[in-house]
């Protein structure tokens, strides 16, 4: 809630990408002008082409260039395997963790450590914020579905009942194919008839995803794994204003291997330097969600 | 083992009890629950009538607070839990953890359960939400298989309570936000996925589209039965190929499941569809009551009728394990 510099975040590659391209990915990031960093899969445990080991060690390099690291974790955990797994990421290290389910909010609690609330947590209004904020919250992503208006209702309500001082972050997801839902089916694998069981990491062939477009041939969704993301990209470079009012932090997610060149894009528009209609695209982006609106429409 | 029932009226709360189950829940007339239908659900009076009717039989209440909070109307889901417990409900359904938490300050004593809507599927979420909100009951998403559900029993102290019936949602419960995407409404914000009045049923070149919020989501030929625009159920374009991307409209049935779920730690069978009605409820019902007790006894074996009735009643009039079953998934 402070108001010192915004500060930039690259969100978890939410697609699966292969081994090469993440490290190669990430050793440009390392030297970009990202503030923070989310590493780590999110989406789906048969996603490995990088071990918790590769992921450390990324992280290492990464923080070495000054920037914060935060492990993401997986949001929807269905098997004792996956549990285990996100146990084993929480104990590992001492970098933030962004919990993406109670379960990784449990486990840090345990430990004593701070993390990041991702925006699957459903953190909805001042009186939740207020509980993971004393179990130890340091960064709020609002879900993707609220508006500008709720989430500065949520954080006046939250200065108002409970601290009137700056005590933790928010942070908007400004830019990227929004997750949407989570589902025990790959829709993916399904998609090739392919059973989940013997998927075969058909998720490799779609670095961007697959599009789910209606009959009459538009965008909806976005098929990823067992993921359903945004048919359009969400893009809040003309709300940059507004965005700035309630957040400390601005989240880009990867979407291409370039990400530097959307970073720039943004730094540019905040600063004045260039005009931000230029940016943004009616055919692959949108920006409802800020507006209270539909998030698939534009304003 | 419960089985409980939906009522999305009057009408349909006496014929579940009626029929046979061990408890009803509903909602208030209001967003504070995840089916805030138009015609659908209990205003104050109506609850009154509701937990009479349902005590003076002996049986269980319980009542869905399931949506999240909006923070300029929190006052608003806080007075529904008074209201509820006020009027003598037995069970609290909750999600959101303001709210878990507003019930365990100012009602420590009463049941809770944690809602569907706050998809808490394994071992630490459900243990984060014992600890922090003495959580009485766990309902699990429809995101699990039947293993899963198997050793989160072995693992987790919290009873369970698990879908047996009805209309499938294919996501994490509480965790898509596809009907705001297209429609701006979602079940956790709003208690509505793909609502109605965003709904178009239209004549176009001989078929029938169904759209929403002027989308399309469907088109039907005349010898296709037409569904609901519900929006993972419909047919669309993926490289050029057009199918249900997601799910065909299609209803979960577990009456096969049924001798292991009352094996393990699952106290509590529910069937989805406060939207349905009354007659709908009162044959589910039946059925249901039916194969619970022929399990019971031992006398175990789906009954061709059953499965003939489930079918006749289910969506698309096709029925599935969902993901209780590997190969659905």
């Amino acid at each position: 809630m402070s108001k010192s510099a915004i500060k930039f975040s690259l969100g978890p590659i939410l697609y699966y990408w292969d081994r090469q391209k993440t490290i190669e990915f990430y050793d440009t990031v390392a030297q970009s002008d990202f503030d923070i960093v989310y590493l780590g899969e999110t989406v789906c445990s048969k996603r490995r082409e990088l071990t918790l080991k590769d992921w450390l060690a990324l992280s290492e390099h990464i923080s070495a260039q000054g920037k914060q690291v935060v492990l993401s974790t997986l949001t929807l955990l269905e098997a004792a395997s996956e549990y285990k797994a996100l146990s084993k990421l929480i104990n590992s290290s001492d970098y933030l963790i962004e919990a993406n389910d109670m379960a990784a909010v449990h486990l840090c609690q345990q430990r004593g450590l701070p993390f990041v609330a991702g925006a699957a947590l459903n953190l909805f209004n001042h009186q939740a914020l207020h509980q993971l904020f004393s179990l130890g919250m340091v960064r709020w992503n609002p879900p993707l579905e609220l508006s500008r208006q709720v989430i500065n209702e949520c954080l006046s309500n939250y200065r108002k009942n409970y601290h009137p001082a700056a005590v933790f972050d928010t942070e908007v997801f400004v830019y990227g194919h929004m997750p949407l839902a989570y589902s025990a089916r790959c829709f993916t694998a399904r998609s090739e008839d392919r059973p989940k069981d013997d998927c075969q990491r058909i998720c490799l062939n779609y670095p961007a995803g697959k599009t789910i477009r209606s009959q009459e041939g538009q965008k909806l969704f976005v098929m990823n794994g067992i993921q359903t993301m945004s048919g359009l990209k969400q893009n809040l470079i003309k709300d940059l204003t507004s965005v700035q009012k309630v957040a400390d932090v601005i989240r880009l997610s990867p979407e291409q291997f370039d990400i530097q060149k959307d970073l720039i894009k943004f730094r540019s528009v905040l600063s004045g330097e260039q005009a931000a209609e230029q940016f943004f695209n009616a055919e692959n982006d949108s920006n409802g969600y800020w507006h209270r609106i539909s998030g698939i429409h534009s304003v | 083992m419960e089985l409980l029932c939906p009522a999305g009226n009057l009408q349909s709360l006496k014929r579940a009890i009626n029929s046979g189950a061990d408890a009803v829940y509903i909602g208030f007339k209001d967003d504070t629950n995840a089916r805030h239908f138009a015609g659908l659900n209990f205003t104050k009076s109506q609850l009154i009538a509701a937990v009479d009717i349902v005590h003076r039989a002996n049986k269980r209440i319980h009542v869905a607070i399931n949506t999240f909070a909006q923070p300029e109307r929190i006052q608003h889901w806080y007075a529904a839990v008074d209201n509820a417990i006020e009027l003598g409900v037995d069970v609290l359904i909750v999600a959101d953890i303001a709210l878990l938490q507003y019930v365990r300050e100012h009602y420590p004593e009463v049941e809770l359960h944690l809602s569907v809507q706050a998809s808490a599927t394994n071992p630490g979420a459900i243990e984060f939400y014992h600890q922090h909100y003495a959580i009485d009951r766990v309902v699990l998403p429809r995101v699990l298989s039947i293993k899963q559900v198997q050793s989160l029993s072995d693992q987790c102290s919290v009873p369970l309570e698990v879908f047996a019936y009805g209309s499938l949602c294919i996501m994490a419960e509480g965790r898509c936000f596809l009907s705001s995407y297209l429609t701006g409404e979602s079940p956790n914000s709003c208690g509505a996925c793909s609502p109605a009045k965003f709904v178009e049923w239209k004549e176009s070149n001989g078929q029938l589209e169904t759209r929403l919020n002027d989308m399309l989501i469907d088109r039907f030929t005349d010898d296709e039965a037409a569904g609901y625009p519900t929006l993972c159920k419909g047919r669309f374009d993926v490289d050029g190929q057009i199918f249900h991307a997601l799910e065909e409209p299609t209803s979960l049935n577990s009456l096969e499941l049924l001798p292991q779920l009352m094996s393990m730690n699952v106290v509590s069978l529910k069937i989805e569809g406060r939207q349905r009605s009354p007659a709908y409820v009162e044959q589910i019902t039946r059925v249901w009551r039916e194969a619970i007790d022929a399990c019971r006894s031992g006398d175990w074996q789906v009954k061709d009728d059953w499965k003939a009735s489930l079918a006749r009643l289910s969506e698309g009039k096709q029925t599935t394990l969902g993901a209780y079953e590997r190969a659905w998934q």
